[in-house]
C-alpha cells in the first residue's frame, strides 16, 4: 500500500473537523494556521491540489456565496473515485467497446479513476496558474468526457449529505434552501405557498442520530 | 433518504454491471449495450420496481383494451401510421373494472373519481372510463405549482383533477388488514423506498400477509436462469442461489413476474415460443416493445419559490382533455394523445441544480452560471407529458449476439426508434404545453420539436411494455387472456410484458389487475385437477 496522502484544507471553512470526526477518518490538526489534513484514499496530493484548483472554477467561492472549496468537493470525489463506482462496479464494462452514437451515451472502456488519472495528468501545473488562466484551459477540454465527469462530480459534492465528504458544514444546501432529509412535511406541504419556506438544514446523521455510511465506504 | 447513493448510483435498481440490455435504432445498425442507467430503470432486491416507483395509480382508458378495433373504426386503416402492430387485448375494460377496483382497495388509493357508473364527478377526471366506486382515500393535498397549474387548465376550459396516488392520503387499513400510515410528503418517494410505508410497496402491502403463510417461503438474492420444461410443461427452474450455488427447483406451476424485460429473456432463453421475426412478421415472442412518449416535458420558472423539497411520488395535477383520442381536431396527424402534469414529487437538490431558462448564462459552470443557478434555485418545474407510444412491426426485443450477462446468458436486444407519429405528439404536445405555460404566467423554455432519436440516457419512465403480449389467439399473442403461456399451460407471465402497446397511463395498477386475473386462473386450475 503506498505512502498515506493528505490533502491540506482550511479547517474553518469546512465547518470545523467535526464532520470528518464523525465519519470515523484519521485527522491531522494543525494549530497554528487552522488547516485539516485530510488523507486521501485516491489522489495524490499533487492531483488533488490539481482537482480541488478544478472544482474551485467550475463553482467558484465569490460574490454569490461560497463554492466547492469550502464544500471540500475534492474529498467527496476522492472518496467516490476509492469506492466501488470509480471502480466501475455499477457500470457494464464487458466487451467489445464499440464507438457508436451519442444517444447511448459513454462507452468508453476507462473507469471514473482512469478518466481522472488521465485527466488530471493532462492539467500538469494547474494549481499555479491565474484564476483567468485556469479558466481558458478549462474551457479547452470543456467537452471531453473527464471534465463532463468533473463538472458533475463537484455539483454532487457541493449538495450531496455531508456523509460522503462533501457540502461539508452543509454549505451547499444553506446556499440554496435545502432543508436536509425531514422525516415530515405534512403540516406544511399546502402552506408557504409562493414564499420561501427555509429550515435549517439538518443532515441525514443528525436525523436518524447515529452515523450513517455511505456506499463509497462498503465496497 | 440519501439522494446521491439512491437516485444518482441507483442503490435500490439492478446492478448494471451484471446485466443490461443493448440497444439499436434500427435492424440495421450494431446494437451496443447500454452500460450505465438512463432512460429506464429496473429495480432490484425484493419487490423490484414496485418498491421505488413514484405511486401513480391510474387506470387505461376503455378504448386502450380494443385499440386495434376502435383506431380501425374511429380512423379507417388508411389513416393510421405505417407499420402499425397495436392489438385488441382479449380482455375489456369491463372485465377488470371489478379487479381494478380490488387494487385500488388493496394500496389504498387516494383519489376523486371523475365518472361514476357514466356520471360525471367534477373535480375528477371526467374523461375517464366508468368507475363502480369512488376511491377508497380522498386526494393529496396540493402543493403551489399544482394550484398554478389548475388554476390555469381550468382557465383554457380544461378539467384538471389530481392524480391518483398509491400514497396514502391518510392513515389506511385495507381488507388484508394491513395498516400504513399517511404520506409525510418528505419528497422521497421515487427511486427511493418510504420510509413511513405509505406508499404501496410489495414489501409493505404484500409481504406482511405472505409471511404469515406457512407454506411461503420467500428466497432472495438468486438469479433465475432457466425455465426447465418437458412436453408443453414447465418442470421446475434452474436458478443460482445467494451463495453461488447451482439449484433445480422442482415446480407444479410457475408463474414468471419479473420485469418486463427478464420475463422476455427468460422465455427466450428457456426456448419457449417461437422468437418474433420483423422481416417476416412471424413469431411472437419478443414483439410490440414499447415505451412511453415521456421525453417532451416543459420546463417552466416561477416568480415565487416552490418548496419544491416537499412533495410525494404522485402528488400533482394532470389534465387529461387530450388523453386517448378526445380533444383532437383531426390535423394534427395523430390518432392518440395522451396527458399533461404539474407534479411535485420532492425536488432534490444536486439534480435540481442548474435549471434555469435556456440562455440565461453562456456556460454551465463558473462564476455566472453559479450565479445564475442560485438566482433560478426552486423556481423550476415541468409540465410533463405522457403520450401513448403505439406498437410498430420494427419495434421489438430478442436475444444479443454478442453481449452476456454475469451468468455468460446473452443480453436482451432492444430494436427500437421513434416514428413519425410519436414526433407529432411532440409537437401536438408542445402547442397545447404552450397554452398551459402562458396560462399559467410563469416563463418557459420554448419547445423545439423535431424528430429526435430513442436516446437511452436521458431518464423518461420505467415503462417498458410488450414482449410477452396477451391475446385471444396464438397466433398474435404469447400468452391467453388470463396470463398463461399459450404453449406451456403451467406457466403465468405476469407484468407489462402482457401489454400489446403502452396507454398513457403508468403501468402498475393495469399490471396488479391483470395479475389478480391471472392469480384467480391459476387458482381455479389448481382446484380442478390438483395439479395446474
Amino acid at each position: 500500500m503506498r505512502r498515506r496522502e493528505f490533502i491540506s484544507l482550511p479547517a474553518q471553512a469546512l465547518g470545523g473537523a467535526f464532520l470528518y470526526a464523525v465519519a470515523g477518518e484519521r485527522l491531522k490538526l494543525t494549530a497554528q494556521d487552522g488547516a485539516v489534513e485530510v488523507p486521501l484514499r485516491f489522489f495524490t496530493e499533487a492531483e488533488a491540489k490539481v482537482v480541488a484548483a478544478a472544482c474551485a472554477r467550475i463553482f467558484p467561492t465569490d460574490a454569490s456565496g461560497p463554492g466547492a472549496t469550502e464544500a471540500g468537493a475534492v474529498i467527496y470525489i476522492d472518496r467516490q473515485l476509492a469506492g466501488p463506482y470509480g471502480r466501475d462496479k455499477f457500470r457494464y464494462t464487458q466487451g467489445p467497446f464499440e464507438a457508436s452514437v451519442p444517444e447511448h451515451g459513454y462507452q468508453g472502456k476507462e473507469s471514473p479513476r482512469e478518466l481522472y488519472r488521465a485527466g488530471v495528468a493532462m492539467l500538469a501545473g494547474f494549481a499555479e496558474l491565474e484564476p483567468a488562466q485556469q479558466d481558458e484551459k478549462l474551457r479547452t477540454i470543456e467537452k471531453s468526457v473527464f471534465f463532463r465527469l468533473l463538472r458533475t462530480h463537484t455539483i454532487e459534492g457541493m449538495f450531496c449529505d455531508p456523509m460522503h465528504g462533501g457540502n461539508a458544514g452543509l454549505v451547499g444546501w444553506q446556499m440554496i434552501g435545502f432543508p436536509g432529509p425531514r422525516m415530515s412535511y405534512r403540516e406544511e406541504v399546502d402552506q408557504h405557498h409562493g414564499e420561501a419556506f427555509r429550515l435549517k438544514p439538518t443532515s441525514l446523521t443528525q436525523v436518524v442520530g447515529r452515523p450513517v455510511r455511505g456506499w463509497e465506504e462498503e465496497g | 433518504m440519501d439522494e446521491l447513493d439512491y437516485a444518482l448510483r441507483f442503490r435500490m435498481m439492478q446492478n448494471i454491471a451484471e446485466e443490461t440490455i443493448t440497444h439499436r435504432h434500427s435492424g440495421r445498425d450494431a446494437a451496443v449495450p447500454v452500460r450505465q442507467y438512463g432512460s429506464f430503470l429496473p429495480g432490484g432486491g425484493t419487490g423490484g420496481a414496485g418498491e421505488h416507483w413514484q405511486g401513480m395509480a391510474f387506470r387505461f382508458l376503455e378504448s386502450e383494451f380494443t385499440l386495434a378495433s376502435h383506431l380501425k373504426e374511429r380512423f379507417g386503416a388508411a389513416r393510421l401510421p405505417d407499420g402499425l402492430t397495436v392489438q385488441d387485448w382479449g380482455v375489456t375494460y369491463r372485465d377488470l373494472e371489478p379487479l381494478y377496483w380490488r387494487v385500488e382497495l388493496m394500496m389504498g388509493i387516494s383519489g376523486k373519481a371523475g365518472n361514476l357508473r357514466g356520471e360525471r364527478v367534477a373535480g375528477g377526471n371526467v374523461f375517464e372510463s366508468p368507475r363502480e366506486h369512488e376511491y377508497p382515500l380522498p386526494p393529496l393535498k396540493r402543493t403551489f405549482a399544482a394550484i398554478r397549474f389548475h388554476e390555469a387548465a381550468e382557465k383554457l376550459g380544461y378539467h384538471p383533477f389530481p392524480f391518483p396516488a398509491a400514497n396514502l392520503s391518510e392513515a389506511y387499513t385495507n381488507p388484508d388488514g394491513v395498516t400504513r400510515a399517511g404520506c409525510a410528503y418528505c419528497g422521497f418517494c421515487e427511486r427511493f423506498g418510504c420510509m413511513v410505508g405509505a406508499k404501496a410497496q410489495p414489501t409493505n402491502t404484500l409481504l406482511p400477509v405472505l409471511s404469515k403463510r406457512k407454506n411461503f417461503e420467500l428466497r432472495t438474492g438468486c438469479w433465475v436462469r432457466r425455465i426447465v420444461h418437458k412436453d408443453g410443461r414447465a418442470t421446475g427452474l434452474e436458478y443460482v442461489d445467494a451463495s453461488g450455488e447451482e439449484v433445480f427447483q422442482p415446480a407444479d406451476a410457475v408463474v414468471l413476474a419479473a420485469f418486463t424485460i427478464s420475463n422476455v429473456k427468460l422465455l427466450a432463453l428457456s426456448k419457449i415460443g417461437e422468437q418474433y421475426d420483423a422481416a417476416t412478421g412471424k413469431g411472437t415472442l419478443g414483439k410490440n416493445l414499447t415505451h412511453q412518449v415521456a421525453a417532451a416535458a416543459m420546463r417552466v420558472f416561477f416568480d415565487r419559490p416552490l418548496n419544491s423539497f416537499m412533495g410525494a411520488g404522485a402528488l400533482g395535477t394532470m389534465v387529461a382533455d387530450f388523453d386517448g383520442d378526445h380533444g383532437f381536431r383531426g390535423d394534427e396527424g395523430i390518432v392518440r394523445g395522451g396527458t399533461f402534469t404539474m407534479a411535485s414529487p420532492g425536488g432534490r437538490p444536486i439534480a435540481a441544480f442548474g435549471s434555469m431558462p435556456a440562455g440565461t448564462a453562456q456556460s454551465d459552470w463558473g462564476t455566472e452560471w453559479k450565479a445564475a443557478s442560485l438566482a433560478w434555485a426552486d423556481r423550476a418545474a415541468l409540465i410533463g407529458f405522457n403520450g401513448e407510444h403505439l406498437a410498430y412491426r420494427q419495434n421489438y426485443m430478442d436475444l444479443d449476439p454478442r453481449y452476456k450477462d454475469k451468468m455468460g446468458d446473452p443480453l436482451i436486444r432492444f430494436t427500437l426508434d421513434w416514428t413519425e407519429h410519436e414526433h407529432r405528439q411532440r409537437a401536438f404536445a408542445a402547442s397545447v404545453q404552450t397554452r398551459l405555460a402562458r396560462a399559467m404566467d410563469v416563463r418557459f423554455d420554448a419547445p423545439r420539436p423535431g424528430p429526435t432519436k430513442y436516446n437511452v440516457v436521458n431518464y423518461q419512465s420505467t415503462h417498458i411494455q410488450g414482449g410477452a403480449v396477451m391475446g385471444a389467439s396464438p397466433e398474435t399473442s404469447v400468452v391467453d387472456t388470463h396470463l398463461r403461456h399459450w404453449q406451456v399451460r403451467n406457466l403465468w407471465v405476469v407484468g407489462a410484458s402482457a401489454y400489446p402497446q403502452n396507454a398513457s397511463g403508468n403501468p402498475t395498477l393495469t399490471a396488479l389487475a391483470l395479475t389478480y386475473r391471472a392469480a384467480d386462473d391459476l387458482i381455479a386450475a389448481s382446484s380442478k385437477g390438483g395439479k395446474a
